[in-house]
């Protein structure tokens, strides 16, 4: 860790070309005999794709700097098809930490290859995706919650912040509010819509439908093709992880925790059109 | 773009780790102006290459038999396993002459990103091989980085029950960069403080 806390918000256009900014760093490719692509997902230039020099070698004066998971404060020279790194200042290294913990770190992976996900166009600015991954991180290191908790906690705001929240409240197809937990006991239709037998909810099942495909929870009244059976319980602790109630979240039971992995899984794979190789090497811990 | 062969050869040699566009181009018509024996030569060799060099049944290094050279050198110790990511792994800690053990070659590291588990990698073969109990310490050298790192901590978790003794090489090996571009000096010395991993 290094001195250069500060935030970096000044644009320096003291030489043409070059930037300043700062991001973390989401993964590395070799590049000819000792150099690296490195890709980073930064607060005001959205996703940058750059060259680090003789990176590889044990000697390079970038060290440990560019590494997966680490947050670094840039000087950057725009290139004719990629950019340079010139400067590299530790702000906070995630990847220590999470290393030597191969549940976390698995679940720190699977946050890197989502966000550079979500951030499809280069160059675009991202600047909540980075604000969500930076809090997702700082979350997975203090080791207070379950990885697994946290990385579902990420994907799901990930969703939220593309615009992809799913309805977990309501019907994700006709807007009718689903019962609450209380009153899901009894069988009493209760006060659904008049008319067109629509709104009306599974009850005393203990059981939701969700469908991927619809958007989240849908009524009994909404056909949703290939829509999948989930526990309250696990559409409950989803609501935990997308509000940030890690109380609740905390103490849900582990058979919600994995039909709600799960669920956030196929639901992401869904709108990413695209599944995340690393979600399949994500242990529970 | 060049006339068909030429071309072909651009596009070969661009295939090549390292080797971008422009060296492909250099590369391909240095071949052209060279001369033509020298040229037979390295083709013949490669083609030898292809033919003859094996992987090691045992521990994953190149061979030419079905055994590499270590695994059949009687002289060295079977008592230690030096876990290594590639075969040039291998090569960089021979240089040294210090390390009288055996190897086992990984054939990568742990990297879920690239879509590289636990399963991709030759972990099972090792495992069957400390399954006798001869093995009494398994040095984790994997690549001083991030990946390296993390495919040492998984198989530290694995091996640690079997009551085998882990370590790592330490000092001196700045994390960041890959074992081949360490000197021999700094291996050495890196082989010779190894710390013990408790995990
Ligand atoms: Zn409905
Ligand atoms: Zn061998």
């Amino acid at each position: 860790m290094s001195a250069a806390c500060r935030p970096s918000a000044v644009r320096q256009n003291g030489i043409v070309g070059t930037y300043r900014d700062d991001g973390i760093v989401l993964r590395t490719q070799k590049l000819g005999e000792a150099d690296r692509i490195i890709t980073i997902l930064s607060r005001r230039n959205g996703r940058i794709r750059a060259v680090a020099k003789g990176v590889r070698r044990t000697k390079s004066r970038f060290g440990a700097r560019l590494e997966p998971f680490s947050h670094v404060d840039l000087m950057l020279y725009t290139g004719r098809s990629l950019d340079v790194i010139t400067q590299a200042e530790t702000v906070r290294g995630y990847g220590e930490p999470l290393v030597g913990d191969y549940p976390r770190y698995t679940a720190g992976t699977a946050m890197l290859e989502t966000a550079e996900r979500f951030t499809t166009i280069e160059k675009e600015p991202a600047l909540r995706q980075f604000l969500l991954l930076v809090g997702g991180l700082r979350t997975l290191v203090d080791g207070g919650h379950e990885p697994r908790l946290v990385l579902d906690a990420f994907l799901l705001r990930s969703l939220a912040v593309a615009g992809y929240a799913p309805a977990l409240e309501e019907c994700a197809i006709c807007g009718v509010r689903a019962p609450s937990d209380d009153d899901d006991d009894d069988d009493d239709p209760g006060p659904g819509p008049v008319g067109g037998g629509r709104g009306h909810w599974r009850r005393g099942s203990g059981l939701r439908t969700f469908g991927v495909a619809a958007g989240g929870l849908t009524c009994k009244s909404c056909h949703a093709p290939g829509a999948a059976t989930a526990a309250t319980g696990t559409i409950d602790l989803m609501v935990s992880l997308l509000r940030g109630d890690w109380e609740a979240a905390d103490a849900s039971e582990r058979r919600h925790q994995v039909e709600c992995s799960g669920l956030v899984a196929a639901y992401l794979q869904w709108h990413l059109e695209h599944s995340i190789r690393s979600l399949r090497h994500v242990e529970h811990a | 773009m060049y006339e068909g062969v030429v071309q072909d050869l651009i596009d070969e040699l661009g295939q090549l780790p390292g080797v971008g566009p422009k060296g492909a181009q250099r590369i391909a018509f240095h071949l052209l102006t060279a001369d033509p024996d020298d040229v037979r030569r390295l083709a013949a060799t490669l083609i030898q290459v292809t033919e003859k060099v094996k992987f090691c049944r045992i521990c994953g290094n190149v061979a030419e038999n079905e055994e590499c050279k270590v695994c059949r050198d009687t002289r060295r110790d079977p008592s230690v396993i030096c876990v290594v990511e590639e075969p040039k792994d291998v090569a960089a800690i021979e240089k040294i002459r210090e390390y009288r053990g055996r190897y086992h070659v990984l054939g990568g590291a742990i990297s879920p990103i690239d879509g590289v588990g636990p399963d991709d990698l030759r972990i099972r073969e090792l495992m069957t091989r400390l399954a006798d109990g001869a093995v009494t310490e398994v040095i984790l050298a994997t690549d001083p980085n991030l990946e390296g790192e993390a495919t040492a901590t998984y198989l530290a978790r694995l091996i640690k029950p079997l009551g085998v003794r882990v370590t790592r090489p330490a000092s001196g090996l700045p994390v960041g960069g890959e074992l081949e571009y360490a000197d021999e000096v700094t291996l050495g010395r890196a082989f010779e403080g190894r710390r013990t991993l408790n995990v």
